[in-house]
């Protein structure tokens, strides 16, 4: 059973003050406030010396250190002296060793107390120059693009194949899924307001021309982000910790044509090829509810869906997919180069290059389908 | 201050004026030494003083805020980037943790500069490379990856990479961290193997007091609170001749002190 931590006084002198420490001062037990001790103090004449007496101490830990902390900080304030003689030894080691001598001099942590406009201003700038580090990033990418078309790139083919294996045939199953559903979907949605007129055959409508002309392209765009653009990310930002990029770096070999430009080749051969495949795989959900649920003949849908899809949507939704595959490679690419050299850097990086890339993508569709408008596509 | 001055050797690296930093953050002031060839140079200090971050100013990670580094009288920032590409060709580099490509077999990794630098063929880079990795004690693990193998091994392996080229000169960023006193040992007589016999110039950054006496020839030494350097030559010379107090705590691991400086 603890004892209460307690603190009594006494003057031997009108200058000198005493402070006796008695019972066990633990964390969590009830102990004496520093005020009590700077009440003491302003209390009659000028106090010019403090000396401590722990003969009626117990038990102790870092409770009485913070505490004593205070006490010194505020006699040092105050101009006066603390005698730490009546401590116990280890104390004062323990105390010598928190004191501000020790500390390093002069450091000061970049992120203290700024006002409210500094903040803004400060926000502003990063916005500034984070505009300007993905301006430079696409730069840089287009140039490495360009040396690939003079035959120049420097990258490694085996990488280029391994990339595109991961990107395109381990990518089918999750697509086929999520396209298959959202095919599904959409002609759930429409057959109930098409029932309404009996035209429930212009199911195949929707559905063809929702899945290929724009669906089967975001919905592929939106996985890549997620699945394709988090791991580019997490790579080369694993890579920028255990500083494999700095020794590419050094040795004169641009990270930029060894591991951004396959890594972006890859996503764009095999974002339309993904594409055609959720178009197809979207199309066969809609059929699927088409069959089971609204009596069409496969047949029925099939040509109905071959009269209403033009070329013309599937150039439509493999261009959104060509662009979207850029973005994506960008985005988990940049992340991933800009990341810091720690494993919470790694995870923020994969998260930004996921947001940036579902952003980009919504932004992307939203340009293109207003162009498509606007030229009468 | 003191300073080692020796004109008979060649000046291979000289660092002039140099500060270095973060964004708006000075890390050091006013750096100034030189390298000469066939030194086993040793950048030491205390923990966190900006070693690492000086040898990512000298092989070009990191540009100086001030100040120029010199190659052979060649001023290194100065020049077009594709020059410093050439420079940087002649350099290897052991970085702290070995930062092997993780994506490629040991083998590959030391393959990659002899294929980017060098014409020849698939037979001779072959023997190259089971030759350097069995120069550093890891012939026949050609075929692993990083992840297969433990962290000494991984740098050793870096080892290997950074000899790949020949270079003339070889950094090391802390070698003997995280290694057993033997493999750090081992590591030291390599480094002394190859100053000798190749008179390849050696940046080793380290605090290891055994590794920092058995190998270096010539040294400087950051101190973070001064933000510059406080001594510059042989360690075993600092130790006897130095009265810099800070100096002789670190390099008897702070069991003498010099009083009334």
């Amino acid at each position: 059973m603890l004892s209460k931590g307690e603190l009594t006084f006494s003057r031997p002198s009108a200058a000198t003050v005493v402070i006796h420490f008695s019972g066990d001062w633990k964390l969590g037990n009830a102990l004496p406030q520093a005020s009590d001790i700077q009440k003491e103090l302003e209390t009659g004449t000028k106090v010019h010396q403090v000396s401590f007496d722990t003969q009626g101490l117990k038990e102790w830990d870092s409770s009485i250190l913070t505490f004593l902390i205070k006490v010194t900080e505020y006699c040092t304030n105050n101009n006066i002296r603390a005698d730490k003689e009546g401590l116990p030894l280890g104390i004062q080691k323990l105390l010598d060793l928190a004191s501000q001598e020790y500390q390093r001099k002069g450091i000061t942590h970049g992120v203290s107390h700024k006002s409210f406009f500094v903040k803004v201003a400060d926000v502003a700038f990063d916005f500034i120059r984070s505009s300007k580090e993905m301006i430079t990033f696409i730069g840089e990418a287009f140039l490495a693009f360009l040396k690939l078309l003079r035959g120049k790139a420097n990258f490694r083919r085996s990488d280029l194949f391994t990339i595109i294996q991961d990107t395109g045939a381990q990518s089918l199953p999750i697509v086929s899924l999520i396209s298959a559903l959202v095919g599904l979907i959409l002609a759930f949605i429409a057959s109930i307001q098409l029932q309404l007129f009996g035209a429930q055959i212009y199911v195949a409508d929707v559905v063809g021309i929702g899945m290929v002309r724009v669906m089967g392209a975001i919905m592929t765009g939106i996985i890549m982000a997620g699945r394709t653009g988090a791991s580019f990310a997490a790579q080369l930002g694993t890579m920028q910790v255990n500083e494999e990029i700095d020794a590419l770096k050094t040795l004169g070999i641009s990270p930029m044509e060894f591991l951004v430009l396959p890594r972006m080749l890859a996503l764009v051969l095999m974002m339309p090829l993904l594409c055609l495949y959720a178009d197809l795989m979207g199309v066969l959900g809609g059929m699927f509810v088409g069959v089971t649920m609204l009596d069409l003949n496969v047949i029925e849908y099939y040509h109905q869906t071959k009269a209403a899809v033009t070329l013309t949507h599937l150039w439509v939704g493999l261009f959104h997919s060509a662009v979207f595959g850029v973005l994506v490679a960008l985005s988990g690419c940049l992340r991933g180069m800009q990341c810091g050299r720690s494993a919470s850097a790694v995870g923020y990086a994969t998260t930004s290059a996921v947001v940036t890339g579902i952003v980009s993508i919504v932004l992307a569709t939203a340009i293109i389908t207003f162009s498509c408008q606007v030229l009468g596509i | 201050m003191e300073e080692k001055k020796d004109f008979q050797k060649e000046v291979k690296i000289e660092v002039r004026d140099l500060d270095m930093g973060y964004g708006s953050f000075v890390l050091m002031r006013n750096l100034n030494f030189t390298i000469n060839k066939g030194d086993v140079f040793i950048i030491m200090g205390g923990s966190g003083c900006g070693k690492s971050t000086l040898l990512k100013v000298i092989v070009g990670l990191l540009q100086p805020l001030r100040g120029q580094v010199f190659y052979d009288g060649v001023n290194f920032w100065a020049t077009e980037p594709q020059d410093r590409d050439r420079i940087m060709q002649r350099f290897g580099i052991l970085y702290q943790s070995g930062a092997l490509w993780s994506s490629m077999t040991l083998a590959e990794n030391v393959t990659l500069p002899l294929e980017q630098y060098t014409t020849l063929s698939k037979d001779k880079i072959g023997e190259l490379v089971s030759l350097k990795l069995s120069l550093v004690g890891l012939g026949g693990f050609e075929e692993f990856y990083p992840s297969e193998i433990s962290g000494g091994m991984k740098k050793r392996a870096g080892l290997a990479r950074a000899m790949a080229l020949d270079p003339d000169i070889l950094f090391f960023d802390e070698p003997s961290a995280g290694l057993d006193p033997v493999s750090a040992r081992l590591l030291d007589d390599l480094i002394i193997e190859l100053s000798e016999s190749l008179r390849t110039t050696i940046v080793v950054v380290t605090h290891e007091l055994q590794s920092i006496f058995a190998i270096g020839t010539n040294s400087v030494f950051l101190d973070a609170d001064a933000k510059t350097m406080i001594a510059s030559g042989d360690p075993k010379r600092l130790l006897a001749e130095s009265k810099d107090p800070k100096v002789i705590r670190f390099l008897t691991r702070g069991e003498k002190t010099v009083y009334g400086q």
